[in-house]
């Protein structure tokens, strides 16, 4: 069986490879070459979707990617579906399955067609002016709202395919395998430049390969013959990397570019197993030479969106490339001569031409003159006032232009046609070229944007089509110039080229065709996808919008997926015709990458699951792991949390390893805390300058806790810093800090105090910390380091030794976060799980209790130890903490000092460390519930919210640690903390609530 | 997204490097002599021009070095780079 709309092309489509494919669940072919668009149409598909708003039947418009209508789901499985794709770009292949968006039931009979029915009271900035009011209404309309936005569906499940990604640095980069763009990467790659050539086609030659026409030549051949050969020829270079099927994305500074490479998306599902789907290519290109081309303009007449109705060119590359008749009796439209390239093209294949309707007078280029050979009836001076069909084009309504163009004059003409072709001249493609920072100049002879050469920046051209050049002959000659001048070469293989080109660059622009019909009741569309009009463009400057961007916004002109690529220069001929503006001043809107939407598996890459980021462990992991413990995250780290026995809840085990810590002893991995060790003859004078207090008397071996502050006065980081040597620290700062505190200190050191000889080294992964604590610490020490003595007159609180286990060299230091009798273990890392082991071994007997960082939060709560970043916000100074004690108050100067009086810091309503409890000592207040003092203001004043709150178990009753404005004078004062149903009542406390004395620290 | 050439390593990618705002403000010898307002002045108050700027930048994933650059925020341009405590190649 044949296709009857297709006809012999061996060249491009493989009519022996059959494949089909699913549209809607109806089971069609197709051959290999051809895209989902072509397919279709060679099965007299044209109805493909349903418009955004109205929901009007919309077809295949184009042939690339600047397509808006025929964008459809492919498959159906919730994890590989894929929205928005467009039919005109993905390639068939065997078992295809695609699905029509945003039509119910069915893209014939759809429901939400009623819209069109409605339009006139829908215009522009409907949902602005509709769903403000009343208020209270909101959560109804945005039900419907949701139900009613959007395109396509996403996937339900996570996608199983694999991406990756590619950096790559080359001489120049060439984007687009047109014409220009092969000359491009020829004369770079010939004259010892490493080049890459990109082409987001799945062939090279763009759309000079299929231009088989005896007016166009190029050393007296047909073009597409010539450069078939100049393909092979580049092929064969050595330093030339061609990459087709991959898109260039984004364009950024410095020359760096995005190009997403399609793998695998052409092929069947069989053929895609264990391959990479998309790889995302990260380059960096000493020079671009842009050669993007550029794309055809519709015109914008009443009822111009109707399936069948299709760009000029795209007719001309379905017939010619992919060997599809859109249509049995066709008519052209347009302003300019390119229509006459598609008429000799289906003529060459015995399509049936209808008329050309042409608003010109005249052309009289030798192209225009072939068309007239052929008897096909053009009707100059006229323009199309109306189109039927409603799920196909069936006729057109054409009338004669008066003399300025505003109006229609004469006879309606009623002519019978299934398919219309339209060009409205072309538009360069200078997204790239804005993205990379370069100005648009405009050229008022055919109303286009260009590139600047004065605003481009360094290292770029744009040449061929995108740089404003249409015709073949300008094209060859200007890029072989260009590019010429751009790389430094003196002479090329293109300088004696002949070429024959015989198109007339005259054209007739009328943004907004008239119609005998006054506007108001007319449908020119301009953005196909968002399904804005003209009349909505028009309705939003009578509403005063005058910027191009909010009118874009306001009418939503150019913001679908297409990104306006067909609609916004007519939007802005429009605006500029209404308003009497001259369009270069007017400007365009932004283009903003991607130039075609990315997926997110592209932009990811391999960065997902395991490794999206790093995890990061402490030797003592697998050990926490056996005993069961439950982990959570501290940054990058998995510390930890809980051990719990016997289906114990978290709160039980919490309470239980509480307990044990305080009556025996516990065992802490506290390996996670950052470790600095600082050397330097300076490295006193450097740490009286980072901290609040005094360092320069700290003797050898003696360990002293430090708070340091930002320049702006408030808590930034603490922890114990610990005297090794005469010129040798080391600080422990928080787990989730560490990173910043070495770059700030690293900072001081470079930027204020380069004369200061200190040495910072990170050490936080050489060394892992093991804490016992308790009354039974001593204890379980002495057990594992029999040689270390343990009294209080040689190894007293806040000091260090060091020593030997097993004949490994440690730290051990006695420091206390729980305000028990304590030591810590600082050991190599890889020794560290066996020391690990050793300890609850030797603790056995004492029953050793492991505990995790909430039991350690809970033990230094009942001491009223802060926690910076919990208990601190980054607004709370050390006075404000109640910590007026560590402010090195005689020292000249520190790290925040000159902050600590400023009027705003020594104000006595600020947020103050306190301490709370509740009436009730069975009741938990929530971290972060506010507090206040009268429950019937209004509004309530909020004073302040808990930073801390546990149950203690060690004093039977609830504790918390909270912030509260003028909190230092609210001892012993009765607050409310109200929640969702209920109010608590608490009292102000000190923040110390066990153990005032510290008689633990040496019991 | 910026190539920065580090004093110490060469030619980076920007990834490598991360910002420290404006440069040559220094950090006043003697803070306890100054009123709230010089204070202030050191401490909040920081330019944001378009054009040419003198910055910090930190080679944070590579030699943990500070150095300073000269940058044209409209456009990225890089007019200089040179190390802490060097005189500025251009005239601020």
């Amino acid at each position: 069986m044949t296709q009857e709309l297709r006809i012999n092309n061996n060249k491009f489509i493989d009519q022996t490879t059959r494949l089909s494919f699913k549209f809607n669940g109806e089971k069609l072919y197709g051959y290999k070459g051809d895209t989902l668009a072509s397919a279709l149409l060679a099965n007299n598909i044209h109805l493909v979707g349903r418009s955004f708003k109205y929901h009007r039947p919309r077809g295949i418009m184009t042939c690339g990617s600047e397509e808006p209508n025929a964008i459809v789901q492919i498959g159906n499985d919730p994890s590989l579906t894929d929205p928005n794709v467009r039919a005109t770009e993905i390639e068939l292949y065997e078992g295809l399955e695609a699905f029509s968006q945003n039509c119910w039931p069915n893209v014939k009979f759809d429901i939400g067609g009623i819209n069109n029915l409605l339009s006139p009271l829908l215009p522009a900035g409907f949902y602005y002016k509709t769903f403000m009011w009343p208020a209270s209404f909101w959560e109804k309309y945005e039900f419907f709202i949701r139900h009613s936005a959007g395109l396509g569906k996403s996937p339900t499940k996570p996608d199983p395919d694999i991406y990756d990604h590619k950096h790559y640095h080359c001489d120049v980069l060439v984007v687009g395998g047109g014409i220009s763009g092969i000359m491009a990467a020829k004369l770079s790659a010939e004259n010892n430049k490493d080049t890459l050539l990109l082409d987001d086609k799945n062939t090279l030659g763009g759309t000079t390969i299929y231009q088989n026409n005896d007016c166009f030549k190029i050393d007296d051949n047909h073009t597409n013959y010539w450069l078939e050969k100049e393909i092979k020829n580049i092929k064969n270079i050595k330093n030339l990397t061609i990459k087709t099927r991959t898109s260039l994305a984004a364009y950024h500074g410095y020359n760096y570019l995005l190009a997403k490479e399609n793998i695998t998306d052409h092929l069947s599902p069989d053929e895609r197993k264990d391959k990479i789907r998309q790889r995302l290519w990260k380059i960096r290109a000493k020079k671009v030479i842009i050669a993007t081309g550029s794309i055809e303009r519709p015109l914008i007449f009443n009822n111009n969106d109707r399936p069948g109705i299709m760009l000029s060119s795209a007719i001309k590359k379905f017939i010619d490339f992919y060997g599809v008749k859109t249509g049995r009796e066709i008519s052209l439209f347009t302003n300019n001569d390119s229509v006459y390239e598609t008429a000799i093209s289906l003529k060459k294949s015995g399509v049936n031409i209808i008329s050309i309707i042409d608003i010109r007078d005249k052309s009289s280029s030798k192209i225009v003159e072939e068309v007239e050979k052929h008897n096909i009836k053009i009707y100059w001076n006229h323009t199309i006032v109306n189109t039927e069909g409603y799920r196909r084009i069936s006729f057109i309504e054409i009338m004669k232009l008066s003399d300025d163009g505003s109006g229609v004059i004469g006879k309606k003409i009623k002519l019978k046609t299934d398919c219309l072709g339209i060009s409205g001249g072309w538009t360069p493609m200078v997204h790239l070229f804005t993205q990379s920072g370069g100005k648009l100049k405009f050229r008022s002879d055919d109303n286009v944007f260009l590139p600047d050469k004065n605003k481009t920046p360094s290292d770029q051209i744009s040449i061929g089509s995108c740089n404003g050049d249409f015709d073949i002959k300008d094209i060859i000659l200007n890029s072989n110039k260009d590019v010429k001048t751009f790389l430094g070469i003196e002479n090329s293989s293109f300088d004696n080229l002949k070429v024959e080109s015989s198109k007339e660059k005259m054209k007739r622009n009328i943004w907004l065709l008239p119609s005998d019909k006054p506007i108001g009741k007319t449908k020119p569309f301009l953005d196909f996808q968002n399904d804005s009009t003209a009349k909505d463009v028009k309705l939003a400057l009578r509403e005063g919008f005058k910027s191009i961007e909010h009118v874009k916004r306001y009418t939503t002109t150019g913001m679908g997926t297409d990104q306006g690529k067909l609609s916004n220069m007519h939007a802005l001929g429009i605006i500029a015709e209404t308003t009497g503006t001259n369009m270069g001043e007017l400007g365009t809107t932004t283009f903003r990458p991607p130039y075609t939407p990315l997926t997110f598996g592209a932009i990811v890459g391999r960065n997902v699951g395991e490794f999206f980021d790093h995890t990061r462990k402490t030797a003592m992991h697998n050990w926490h792991v056996q005993n069961k413990a439950k982990f959570e995250n501290v940054g990058q780290w998995k510390r930890a949390w809980y051990y719990p026995k016997n289906g114990e809840t978290m709160f039980e085990a919490v309470q239980r390893e509480s307990k044990a810590a305080r009556e025996s002893v516990g065992i802490l991995d506290a390996s996670t805390l950052g470790k600095i060790d600082i050397q330097g003859t300076d490295a006193s004078e450097f740490l009286n300058r980072v901290y609040t207090n005094a360092w320069s008397k700290l003797a050898i071996g003696k360990c002293r806790y430090g708070l340091m502050l930002n320049e702006d006065g408030m808590v930034y980081d603490d922890g114990v810093t610990t005297r090794l040597g005469e010129n040798h620290y080391i600080m422990t700062t928080t787990t989730g800090g560490a990173a910043n505190v070495l770059t700030k200190l690293e900072d001081y050191l470079q930027t204020e105090w380069p004369e200061l000889d200190v040495y910072l080294t990170t050490v936080t992964d050489h060394f892992s910390t093991i804490s016992i604590c308790g009354p039974n610490s001593k204890k379980i020490l002495s057990k594992v380091i029999p040689d270390l003595d343990l009294s209080d007159e040689k190894f007293p609180h806040m000091s260090f030794k060091n020593s030997i286990i097993n004949r490994i060299k440690c730290r051990v230091m006695r420091i206390s976060f729980t305000g028990e009798h304590s030591y810590e273990i600082n050991i190599q890392s890889n020794y560290a799980k066996n020391v690990w082991e050793l300890c609850m071994d030797a603790g056995k007997n004492y029953n050793i209790t492991p505990y995790g960082t909430e039991t350690m939060h809970l033990l230094r709560a009942e001491k009223g130890f802060i926690i910076t970043g919990q208990d601190t916000d980054g607004t709370m100074t050390p006075s404000d903490l109640q910590m007026d004690w560590i402010i090195g108050k005689k020292k000249f100067d520190f790290i925040g000092k000159r902050s600590l009086y400023r009027s705003d810091t020594i104000r006595d309503d600020r947020k103050q460390l306190v301490g709370l409890l509740t009436d009730d000592p069975n009741e938990i207040l929530e971290e972060g519930a506010q507090i206040v003092e009268k429950l019937n203001q209004k509004p309530v004043e909020m004073l302040g919210h808990v930073t801390s709150s546990y149950f203690s178990p060690n004093l039977n009753k609830s504790i918390a640690l909270a912030v509260m404005k003028s909190g230092k004078k609210l001892k012993g004062k009765k607050f409310f903390v109200p929640m969702e149903n209920k109010n608590i009542n608490v009292t102000v406390t000190d923040t110390v609530f066990f153990d005032k004395e510290n008689k633990r620290l040496n019991a | 997204m910026f190539i920065i050439n580090c004093p110490y390593c060469g030619e980076r990618d920007q990834t490598e490097f991360s910002s420290g705002g404006e440069a040559h403000i220094v950090r006043p010898k003697q803070p306890t002599e100054l009123s709230d307002d010089e204070w202030a002045e050191f401490l909040f108050m920081r330019k944001n021009i378009k054009g040419i700027q003198f910055e910090r930048w930190n080679h944070s994933h590579g030699c943990r070095k500070w150095f300073n650059v000269v940058r044209d925020t409209s456009n990225d341009k890089i007019h200089a780079v040179y190390k802490m405590g060097e005189k500025p190649p251009i005239n601020k």
